[in-house]
């Protein structure tokens, strides 16, 4: 059985960097209990350090690699290096096999390494619900920097970027042609775009694409301070890249303090934290309404009431109360 | 992202789903059994952090501590164990998570599976048993942990 721990007790176990209590902090949170709660109250007011970096792309297309790479590049710095990894749940049993952590085995004797996989609970947008306030615990106990790994994504889940400091969108050859890459509206989101898999023969080509579609969305008026989002190609077989590409990431985040991007990402990070939470909060509340809500759906099947008016009614019903 | 029906099968899910550490401790490179086991457990609707093959006991320790696991599952063929099973339930006290519920699966002997128990290895599910018997196991043990937990907050 385990011992109960105060949440003065895990705060400080937190704020002392404790590997025990930030794992149990986590768990917390991520379910939502009162325990996380009050331990966020009190290590909350130690956090805004870190650097949050977001790490997304297709399944498959190399991420955690990539971060396995990362922290060893801000290993040699001496850095303390948190990933979350978030793998996806299942949508029938709600089950999730969690593998992200198999590709960074080599620093499980490492303190200073802290990786830990988290599924998305169907959350959405590659994105798990308490994504940042689990990086507020990691950047309490010191860690910085902190990757996120999304879900493996598709064309349109953007989330991430407003969740990280920097984000990386990692590209991969050979999962289309040059339309894919005109589509992918996750391009844009990306401060800094890795063409993984560089051993590969078509990763040429697609880098070419990719630099052609940048020089397109260039614009001529565009200030002198802009942040030009370079595109890096790596190879974990190769082994090359991946300095090139922890630079580049260090000066994204130079570049932001310096323009002053970085106060307003931390303003749209804690919104959209904030805002999430009211949303989750005010679905649950009509959920717990259980006869309104199947009133509404009832009188939307009988073509009584569109889906937006049924809408419109139960937000209603909870200011009435 | 939430399901609108409260009729939906998905709403009836508890908000903490049984995390469990699925690895294959030891040399010998067959990891058949501990996907199955990572697959059923996943089909269960439990949460599986996979990390497969060659997992020394001080890896198997870590990864439960930093993933805050209720369950370590281990997947073993045969030999190794009566080294094995010792130096992860050491390696689990030494990060202070002892109270982490340990099974296994595979061919072990009768009598090394007392011994094992004595340990401290919660069960042992030997090539008759059905997974399913797996998952009730680990069910009943974590509902009454996850009360624990509960209360403690
Ligand atoms: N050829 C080649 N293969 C790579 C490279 N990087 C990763 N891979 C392989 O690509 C596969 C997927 O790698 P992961 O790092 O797990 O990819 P991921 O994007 O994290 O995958 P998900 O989290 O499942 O979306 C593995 O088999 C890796 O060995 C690379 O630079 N070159
Ligand atoms: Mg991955």
């Amino acid at each position: 059985m385990r011992r109960r721990h105060s949440a003065e007790e895990e705060a400080d176990g937190v704020l002392g960097g404790e590997i025990g209590a930030v794992a149990r902090a986590i768990t917390a949170i991520e379910n939502d209990l009162p325990a996380g709660h009050h331990v966020l109250n009190r290590v909350f007011p130690h956090t805004g350090t870190a650097h949050m970096i977001g790490i997304t792309g297709p399944p498959g297309a190399g991420k955690s690699t990539l971060v396995n790479e990362l922290i060893r590049s801000y290993r040699a710095g001496g850095a303390k290096v948190a990933v979350l990894a978030i793998d996806p749940s299942s949508p029938l049993t709600g089950g999730a096999t969690l593998g992200d952590r198999i590709r960074m085995l080599e620093w499980h004797n490492e303190p200073d390494v802290f990786v830990r996989s988290m599924a998305s609970r169907r959350f959405g947008g590659g994105l798990a619900q308490h994504t940042l306030t689990v990086a507020h615990i990691f950047d309490a106990a010191g860690f910085d920097p902190i990757f996120i790994e999304t879900v493996g994504t598709g064309q349109d889940e953007v989330g991430i970027a407003s969740l990280a400091h920097s984000t990386v969108v990692v590209q991969v050859p050979g999962l289309g042609d040059g339309v894919q890459t005109l589509k992918a509206g996750a391009l844009e989101i990306g401060d800094i775009i890795v063409v993984s898999k560089g051993d590969r023969p078509d990763a040429q080509a697609l880098a070419r694409d990719l630099r052609r579609l940048q020089t397109l969305h260039d614009r001529e008026d565009s200030p002198d301070d802009r942040w030009n989002p370079p595109i890096v190609m790596t190879s974990a077989i190769e082994q090359t890249g991946f300095d090139k590409l922890s630079a580049a990431i260090r000066s994204h985040k130079e570049w932001l303090q310096q323009s002053g991007t970085w106060e307003v990402r931390v303003r749209t990070m804690l919104a959209t934290e904030i805002s999430s939470r009211v949303q989750r909060d005010l679905m649950r509340r009509i959920q717990s309404q259980s006869v309104n809500q199947d009133a509404a759906i009832n009188a939307v099947l009988a073509r009584q009431m569109s889906p937006l008016a049924a809408a419109d009614r139960l937000l209603e019903s909870l200011s009435n109360r | 992202m939430t399901t609108p029906s409260t009729e939906s099968p998905m709403t009836d899910q508890s908000d903490q789903p049984v995390r469990i550490l699925v690895a294959k401790p030891g040399l010998d490179g067959h990891d058949r059994g501990a996907k199955v086991m990572a697959r059923a457990f996943r089909d269960a609707g439990f949460e599986v952090i996979y990390t497969g093959l060659f997992q020394t006991p001080e890896m198997i320790a870590n990864a439960a501590l930093q993933e805050d696991v209720d369950v370590v599952g281990l997947s073993i063929l045969s030999g190794a164990h009566m080294s094995l099973f010792p130096a992860i339930m050491t390696a689990l006290a030494n990060v202070g998570r002892a109270d982490a519920l340990v099974i296994a699966g595979g061919t072990i002997p009768a009598a090394d599976v007392t011994k094992l128990k004595e340990l401290g290895v919660a069960e042992i599910f030997g090539p008759g048993t059905r997974l399913q018997d797996a998952i009730e196991f680990v069910r009943q043990h974590t509902g009454a942990m996850s009360e624990a937990a509960r209360d403690a907050s």
